[in-house]
């Protein structure tokens, strides 16, 4: 079934915030006749708005949480809704869920909705989980005869069993946790609207949870769930939407709406050299670090089939013990890719300013972008210096193909390299 | 399966479904006032028993005071102890159903940002919670008739349409106060007031035969006043006798509050979220 279920166009949600204009008082005294001022004009006309000195000329501010939002949602969709702290996505399922007004725009909803906007809610602490079970899946929506009929179900998904009869402020924040997703997973709606509530809990409850999820995916209702974590996101939905500051910046398959958010959140393009900045008054040790291609230029674009040069400059002190330098290359993902050292060299280095350089032979990484972390530290005692993201490069394009069509933006891994493959020649006979 | 609804939200559309939606929603009525019930209990020593002590030690007090002391005299034949008692009990109901509605959308603030359900159930079941109340005090009326041997008349019969006039006090009054404290968390200290004020304006203490002539019309303004001189024509039958014009207006400004109360109430329903 392909239907549309949701139908969302130019919505916007507004909200009006106010400035206080601070003064700055210079006597407690002025503070307080100020103060008392003010009681007597309230007093005197209570509704007659007096802005006081310190709240003189207030100003407002139109502040919209979202703008001009339009999208569509089909019925089965699992949705990713992406996007950073603040851009609007927490509204966005306050208003779906009829919790909140828009102030202009038009929805369209086709189906009953269930919304987990956060675990536990209703559940009071004097209650016990048998009870808290009940007025919670009645403020979920729940008749008591359904509650009734999953509720062996429930205390097993909580395993929760021999605590039931205790009040739920007994419980540890775990147990608390586990029985509110509970009560909420065994919802039946056609329209599943989940915020954040994987972030709490241990990872054996968060892959309850998802795993939950999974299985009404797999009974064909709409889900749509806002994460801030990336794996899951990619492995449990198929259609993501990313909200940046009130506005849709990409909606579509979950892989490319998942690079553009990452692409949102890098603040500078690849940076070949990271110098140190000399204000710093604390006393430094690496200097400098900078990418280099096979000619030693300077480069912070690579092909997998190009060597990857970084140089490296550190100040050694005039100890005995000698300053290691290591480095790791994360992807965008942040997964760590590989670590190496100046280790074996290390009788080299001299007190004084040091130029180390490292060379990573191709073919090695895969098409993407990538960082680089450096630390040094002395071997087994303790780090000295952590710079991380000091360089970035990426891998614009991969020496092998032998893959066929894909998936736009799938991920093949870090790691690009040749693989030999043979025919081992197989009977024709069944 | 039945055909799914299709459901519009825009800005400032008036929900055709919400009525239907009170009834998908009924058994979150029982659910909350079950709740505040439960709540009030838990961890007390002698539970329920509380909820029959405190009317009947205000009995007792009441009659003590007023009656013995203060000399008020009772209504027709009935000992006072019952005239007080048929006043007091809606008037307890009425005082404890305000406070708790007024109070009770700040205070279930937690459900109304993170869930939907139709908001009316809210203060709706504190007034049945305070409903609860009123009919365990019930029990206690009956058991001072039974002490005092005495029968009431066919009156009584009439009873539960009182009990419906004095619901309806309290839930247009108290949707009022509800809607108005979500916004000017004034009304957190008005409305203690009120209810003190008003037990000095309501016949409890004194029957509503000692307000003379010219000031009649004036007190029945008080929409308790119907309703608590109802109470008394019905339980004490006799010669108790109803003022009917103070009456009628007593009772034409309930149905205005609950009318106003509804449609003030919904009119600012969708912006508790963004306000409370």
């Amino acid at each position: 079934m392909s239907d549309v279920v949701i139908k969302v166009e130019n919505l916007s949600k507004k909200y009006i915030l106010s400035h206080q204009r601070q003064e700055k008082y210079t006597a407690l005294r002025d503070v307080m006749a100020n103060g008392v001022k003010n009681i007597g004009k309230k007093l005197l006309s209570p509704f007659k708005s007096h802005p006081s000195s310190i709240n003189a000329h207030p100003s407002t501010e139109d502040f919209y949480a979202l703008k001009d939002v339009s999208f569509e949602i089909k019925q089965g969709d699992r949705v990713g809704i992406i996007g950073r702290n603040g851009a609007g996505k927490s509204t966005l399922l306050k208003i779906l869920s009829r919790i909140t007004e828009p102030t202009s725009g038009k929805i369209e909803i086709t189906g009953r909705v269930a919304s987990l906007l956060e675990v536990g809610t209703g559940f009071h602490p004097e209650l016990t989980g048998r009870e808290n079970i009940f007025l919670n899946g009645a403020i979920l929506g729940m008749g008591k005869a359904e509650i009734k009929r999953k509720f062996d179900e429930i205390v097993a998904f909580a395993e929760v069993e021999k605590f039931l009869d205790t009040p739920v402020k007994r419980y540890s924040s775990g147990m608390y946790v586990r029985l509110a997703f509970a009560v909420a997973a065994h919802l039946e709606p056609d329209i599943l609207i989940v915020d954040e509530v994987l972030a709490v809990g241990d990872t054996q409850f968060q892959k309850k949870c998802l795993g939950k999820m999974e299985e009404v995916g797999k009974e064909g209702r709409t889900i749509l769930f806002v994460s801030h974590n990336m794996d899951a996101i990619r492995s449990h939905c198929d259609i993501g939407l990313l909200i940046d500051r009130g506005g849709v910046k990409s909606v579509g398959e979950v892989g490319a709406v998942l690079e553009k958010y990452l692409d949102l959140s890098i603040v500078n393009s690849n940076s070949t050299t990271w110098i140190r900045n000399q204000e710093d008054d604390k006393v430094s040790i690496l200097q400098e670090v900078t990418l280099l291609d096979e000619n030693s230029i300077e480069c912070s674009s690579f092909k997998n089939s190009d060597d990857i040069t970084l140089e490296f400059s550190y100040r050694q002190p005039s100890y005995d013990v000698k300053y290691r330098l290591v480095f790791t290359i994360l992807d965008a993902y942040e997964r760590l890719i590989l670590t190496s050292s100046n280790y074996d060299l290390i009788s080299d280095v001299q007190p004084g300013n040091n130029k180390f350089i490292a060379k990573i032979s191709s073919p090695l990484l895969a098409m993407g972008k990538y960082y680089v972390n450096v630390r040094i530290d002395v071997p087994n005692l303790k780090k000295i210096e952590v710079i991380n993201k000091c360089v970035s490069f990426d891998i614009y394009e991969n020496a092998y193909h032998q893959m066929g069509i894909l998936g736009v933006n799938e991920d093949l891994g870090c790691v690009h390299v040749q693989v030999n493959w043979k025919v081992n020649t197989i009977t024709s006979e069944v | 399966m039945p055909e799914p609804q299709k459901l519009i939200i825009e800005a400032g559309r008036t929900e055709r479904h919400y009525w239907a939606d009170l009834w998908r929603y009924r058994e979150l009525f029982y659910f909350l006032a079950w709740r505040d019930i439960l709540v009030r209990y838990k961890q007390t020593a002698i539970g329920v028993v509380w909820a029959m002590l405190r009317p009947l030690l205000t009995m007792v007090v009441f009659t003590v005071i007023f009656g013995k002391l203060g000399k008020f005299p009772s209504e027709g034949i009935a000992p006072y102890a019952i005239m007080v008692f048929a006043a007091m009990l809606p008037w307890q109901f009425f005082a404890n159903a305000l406070s708790e509605a007024s109070n009770s959308l700040v205070g279930n603030a937690n459900l109304i940002s993170k869930v939907y359900f139709p908001r009316l159930i809210i203060p709706s079941s504190a007034v049945i919670t305070s409903f609860v109340d009123f009919l365990i005090s019930g029990v206690i009326l009956i058991g001072l008739m039974l002490w005092y041997q005495f029968a009431p008349g066919w009156r009584i019969l009439t009873l539960p349409l009182f009990i419906a006039i004095a619901f309806a006090a309290a839930m247009g009054i108290g949707l009022w106060l509800t809607a108005l404290n979500v916004k000017y968390r004034d009304f957190r200290y008005i409305v203690p007031f009120i209810v003190q004020f008003g037990l000095y304006i309501s016949p409890v203490g004194f029957s509503s035969s000692v307000v003379p002539e010219k000031w009649r019309l004036f007190y029945s303004l008080n929409p308790m006043v119907g309703v608590i001189d109802g109470f008394r024509w019905a339980i004490l039958g006799g010669d108790v006798r109803i003022f009917w014009p103070g009456f009628l207006i007593s009772n034409g400004l309930v149905l205005l509050f609950l009318v106003t109360g509804i449609w003030y109430f919904r009119k600012t329903e969708k912006t508790f979220a963004d306000v409370i």
